[in-house]
């Protein structure tokens, strides 16, 4: 039983990395760079919802929504302000200037609300866990409205990539920003709206992560952001399943090795499996094999 | 060495030695910074102009900028993003520590013991470097600098469960602190509480020496068939292969020389600390790193010298500000980068400079113009 | 074979006067064998030189004949995901000899020197280099084994001056261990000395010396296509692959272009296999040419024969049914005259045609 209770909260935690991942993938895609600054918008999406329901006294779900809103505004001005004017000058700029930014909300954060952790209260507080097989098994509410989440953003942004015009512009425009751009799209228009989809995505999984791992700080994006790039990477950068693919494995080998070989050196088994998928298939598990025209 | 560069300027002309890659040029431009550097330095120590807290900052600085240096090899050279150069440091800085604890106590000459911990520490992460590389450097762009962020991870995590002690003179080390036989010991290296009790060793002189090495070997193989062929595999793997280049041999080769001399810098880095913790080496100084490298232009070998000195000092010099210190640091960092990579912004700057600078050579600006270029290109 | 200079004009004679027989043979399969487009050249070794290993040996200039052949191709093929690409090339390339190959663009030439030198993996087919067959070699061993090539799209080492370009070359034969490089030893500063003298020898093949310090990034396009050019034969090969090499170059350079094959050939006394869409430089240097239509080969021949050959004016023109446009017949006319001229500028002699016919 204790295996399937670790299953479910790998699962979880997966799905917290996959829809983590969903922002890197599609930004990776459409603009070919690592915003490493992601993993700070979950921090800013997180200390929103915080401030919603500790200060104002909003509901739970209401300040996820004002988190959301907030985090797509926000990835869309990083966005405007930091990354347009770097577009195509080679992808070492643009990551050193995601780095920039990464250090830029740790600080802001850091300056207005303080170094010391706060508690995050969970978006599920009234729910009562499921017991079940006599009360071996308990699955928090935490878990399935994670897990549920993640099948539903993951089902949703499928339809909106592969059905909409603004979803096809997307996938041109990730495919060959030039020839996009002569058949009339908006490239712009379309690479705003995918940080604005990501950075929505992102506040949803840093309400979702704190409810699980409540502890806030101006550092708590950084590694989720980093394992969930991992995850990225994992299933294939670039890739809308392969996220989730990735970020799912990577959630259930970390929970797993930390239940079954060492707490210590959990992260080190995540990133050695990273590198062995690596080794054997070298664009992750679902990426598309890129040979280049001689 | 100047009647040689008379020679070279005779028989090419004035105009045309300065074209293209003049290694020597930027070999003398590299010394001269790094020995004025150090005059200048020792002299405001001397006068007491530099306060203490500088002072502490004296062999951080020169680590700093030996690790920019063999990072360029691999990022500017080699043309690959490396995220763990941290990794290589931190196993250099614990086996060099380790070493030195060993024969410290038997040999009396600190300099011989600080050189062979160097030597030690350089070694170790030759090793680590070589055995990494070998397999990920058939891997292409992001790929490859997401696994080596990886495996700069990996080493942090394993420094953390490292435990190492001297036990009756014997070596003794456990993956775990319960294990039994290193209780007893007199420990030299706690998991994450790091290196305790290192004697430390590291003077400014070392500090000096480990810069002019570094920059020694790194142009100097910039300036040799290996460099040439390093080189040629980042402007063109495919040509590069057409024309019998083993790219694997060569990307392998900047990636463990680099590794060896930020092992190095690392152990240098170890002995000027009586504890020094694992968490120092973590992802956060790769990417210190690479910000000196990419301010100091990719590839520019004593551009990275200069961006690693001032980032070092400056956040110490503002220390008072310390709450608006980094942010400040974060919004500079954006807006360097913009102004010198923007095509729109590069332009109007360069104008401006031409402006202030109406004697300078047509010449001699379109070579910089290209050379900006090339290093857009690397990236 | 006395005088190099007039080697091309004498195998012409030498290709009308005693090859004769094989070529009306040849004449005679092409009307044959016309069977849904397909290849219409096929083996058949007792039809041409039943005294000889293989029958492509009759398009070995006369000069090579005696010698074994620097490259033998067989039944070389390839499929991306199903689609066949190249499909049963052969060729048999003397040791001296300046062969060509054209056809329209996507026919597969560039296909073909990929996989020659291994950037491709053939699905099917031998490839005998120099006598021994390629097989398991990656595009490294290729090129140590003696066989370098230019791109279509040049690839130079940008970054890297126009000397340095020719010194990475020089690689294999730089005698000096990573140590030396490390720390410049005397050792090393003797190679390099060597090495820089060597590199301005090539250069000096295109008079490329005083751009020797200039990055081969910033060179013009045509300077660029010649360092490609040194920087192969910078390898020391046996075998020079040429993948458009005239492509942007003017009218006079591309002249010069011919006369810099022709001079390598003879000096480093190797093959040459080009690919080329410029007729005079095609029908001017080569000695044997093959066309490529949609991956197959239709026609094999010295420059005369291909130029006259029905098959491949149809690949490049299309074939005529029943009426013909006016525009159609105009164009068909240029080019065709195009062709022609291109021949009889590089024919010194100025022969008459061999075969007027156009088209059906």
């Amino acid at each position: 039983m204790t295996l399937l209770t670790n299953l479910i909260s790998g699962l979880s935690l997966g799905s917290v990395y996959a829809i983590i991942a969903l922002g890197y993938t599609m930004v990776y895609g459409i603009s070919k760079m690592l915003n490493f600054a992601h993993g700070d918008v979950i921090m800013i999406g997180g200390y929103m919802s915080f401030i919603m329901t500790m200060y104002i006294g909003m509901n739970g779900w209401l300040a996820m929504l004002v988190a959301m809103v907030v985090c797509t505004l926000l990835g869309i001005m990083i966005e405007r302000l930091a990354y347009r004017p770097l577009r195509g000058t080679g992808s070492l700029a643009v990551l050193i200037t995601a780095i920039g930014v990464s250090y830029f909300l740790q600080n802001i954060a850091l300056l207005i609300w303080g170094a010391n952790p706060k508690m995050f209260t969970s978006l599920f507080k009234g729910m009562k866990p499921i017991h079940a097989a006599g009360g071996q098994l308990t699955i928090t509410p935490e878990s399935i409205f994670t897990i549920l989440a993640n099948v539903v953003i993951m089902i949703l942004l499928t339809l909106f990539v592969s059905k909409t015009k603004a979803g096809k512009a997307m996938r041109a425009v990730s495919e060959d920003n030039g020839a996009a751009q002569l058949m009339g799209i908006n490239v712009n228009q379309s690479i705003s709206l995918t940080f604005a989809i990501g950075s929505g995505l992102a506040a949803v999984a840093g309400v979702l992560m704190l409810s699980t791992y409540p502890v806030l700080m101006p550092t708590t994006g950084a590694m989720p952001g980093i394992k969930a790039f991992t995850a990225a990477v994992f299933g294939g950068i670039g890739s809308i399943p392969g996220a989730m693919i990735g970020g799912l494995i990577l959630g259930i080998i970390e929970i797993f090795s930390r239940a079954y070989i060492s707490t210590e050196l959990s992260d080190a088994i995540v990133f050695a499996c990273l590198i062995i998928v690596l080794l054997v298939k070298p664009t992750g598990l679902l990426g598309k094999k890129i040979s280049e025209k001689v | 060495m100047a009647e040689r560069i008379l020679k070279n300027i005779s028989s090419r002309g004035l105009k045309n030695a300065l074209k293209g890659n003049d290694y020597r040029k930027e070999a003398t431009i590299s010394y001269a910074i790094l020995i004025v550097g150090f005059i200048l330095l020792q002299a405001g120590a001397a006068t007491g102009l530099i306060g203490h807290n500088l002072q502490g900052q004296f062999v951080p600085i020169c680590v700093y900028c030996s690790l920019a240096v063999s990072l360029n090899l691999v990022v500017g050279i080699s043309g690959e993003l490396s995220l763990g150069h941290a990794g290589f440091m931190a196993v250099g800085a614990f086996s060099g520590i380790l070493v030195s604890r060993i024969i410290g106590p038997s040999l009396a000459f600190e300099p011989a013991v600080v050189l062979i911990s160097m030597l030690f520490g350089a070694l170790m992460a030759a090793a680590a470097g070589f055995v990494i590389g070998i397999p990920i450097l058939g891997l292409r762009g992001d790929y490859l600098a997401i696994v080596t962020l990886a495996f700069g991870e990996i080493i942090r995590n394993l420094m953390n469960v490292l435990y190492f002690g001297l036990d009756n003179g014997r070596l003794r080390f456990a993956f775990n602190h319960s294990i039994e036989g290193i209780e007893n010991a007199d420990r030299i290296i706690t998991g994450a509480i790091g290196a305790t009790g290192t004697k430390t060793m590291a003077t400014f002189t070392w500090g000096l020496l480990l810069c002019l090495f570094t920059v020694f070997v790194v142009l100097n193989i910039k300036n040799s068939k290996q460099g040439r062929a390093i080189m040629s595999i980042r402007d063109n793997r495919i040509a590069g292969e057409s024309i019998g280049l083993d790219v694997r041999k060569y990307k392998l080769m900047a990636f463990v020389v680099s590794a060896a001399l930020a092992g190095m810098a690392g152990c240098l880095f170890g002995l000027n600390y009586s504890t020094l913790v694992p968490v120092k080496f973590n992802f956060n100084t790769s990417v210190l790193i690479l910000v000196f490298v990419v301010l100091g232009g990719v590839g520019n070998i004593w551009g990275g010298i200069i961006a690693a000195a001032l980032l070092t000092v400056l956040p110490e010099a503002f220390r008072q500000f310390a709450d608006y210190r980094m942010l400040t640091y974060a919004v500079v960092l954006i807006l360097v980068m913009i102004c010198t990579y923007n095509p729109t912004l590069k332009a109007r700057i360069t104008g401006i400079w031409s402006k202030i600078k109406p004697f300078k050579k047509q010449s001699e600006s379109k070579g910089k113009g290209k050379n900006k270029k090339g290093r857009k290109g690397a990236a | 074979m006395a005088d190099k200079k007039d080697m091309r004009n004498e195998r012409r004679d030498i290709d009308i006067s005693d090859s004769g027989h094989a070529y009306e043979n040849r004449q005679e399969i092409y009307y044959n064998d016309n069977v849904g487009g397909r290849a219409v050249f096929v083996d058949s070794k007792e039809q041409y030189a039943p005294d000889e290993p293989y029958n492509d040996q009759v398009f070995i200039p006369e000069k090579d004949r005696g010698k074994a052949p620097i490259l033998e191709v067989k039944n070389l093929g390839i499929d991306f995901g199903g689609l066949t690409a190249v499909d049963n090339f052969n060729l048999t390339l003397g040791r001296t000899e300046i062969g060509g190959l054209i056809g329209p663009n996507g026919a597969g030439k560039t296909t073909i020197f990929n996989m020659l030198t291994k950037v491709y993996e053939p699905t099917r087919g031998e490839i005998f280099f120099d006598g021994k067959s390629t097989k398991g070699m990656d595009t490294v061993d290729i090129n140590k084994a003696g066989m370098a090539r230019t791109f279509q799209n040049i690839r130079l080492f940008d970054k890297l001056t126009v000397e340095e370009n020719i010194k990475v070359a020089l690689h294999h034969t730089t005698n000096y261990g990573l140590i030396d490089g490390m720390l410049h030893t005397p050792k090393y500063r003797h190679e390099e000395f060597r090495i820089r003298k060597e590199a301005m020898k090539y250069l000096k093949i295109f008079g490329m010396t005083k751009t020797a310090d200039y990055r081969a990034g910033s060179l013009p396009y045509g300077a660029q296509r010649r360092l490609e050019i040194m920087r192969a034969l910078a390898t020391k090969p046996k075998l020079l692959l040429l993948d458009e090499p005239a492509a942007g170059m003017n009218p006079s350079e591309t002249t010069e272009l011919m006369d810099t094959i022709r001079e390598i050939r003879d000096r480093f006394q190797i093959a040459v296999f080009l690919i080329e869409h410029d007729m005079s430089l095609v029908m001017g240097i080569c000695e044997g040419i093959v066309v490529l239509n949609y991956g197959r080969v239709i026609a094999k021949g010295w420059p005369e024969e291909i130029q006259s050959n029905p098959k491949v004016i149809e690949a490049y023109l299309g074939k005529s049914r029943g009426k013909m446009e006016e525009e159609e017949e105009k164009e068909k006319n240029d080019i065709e005259a195009a062709l022609r001229k291109g021949r009889l500028e590089s024919a010194a002699s100025g022969k008459p045609d061999a075969a007027g016919k156009v088209g059906e």
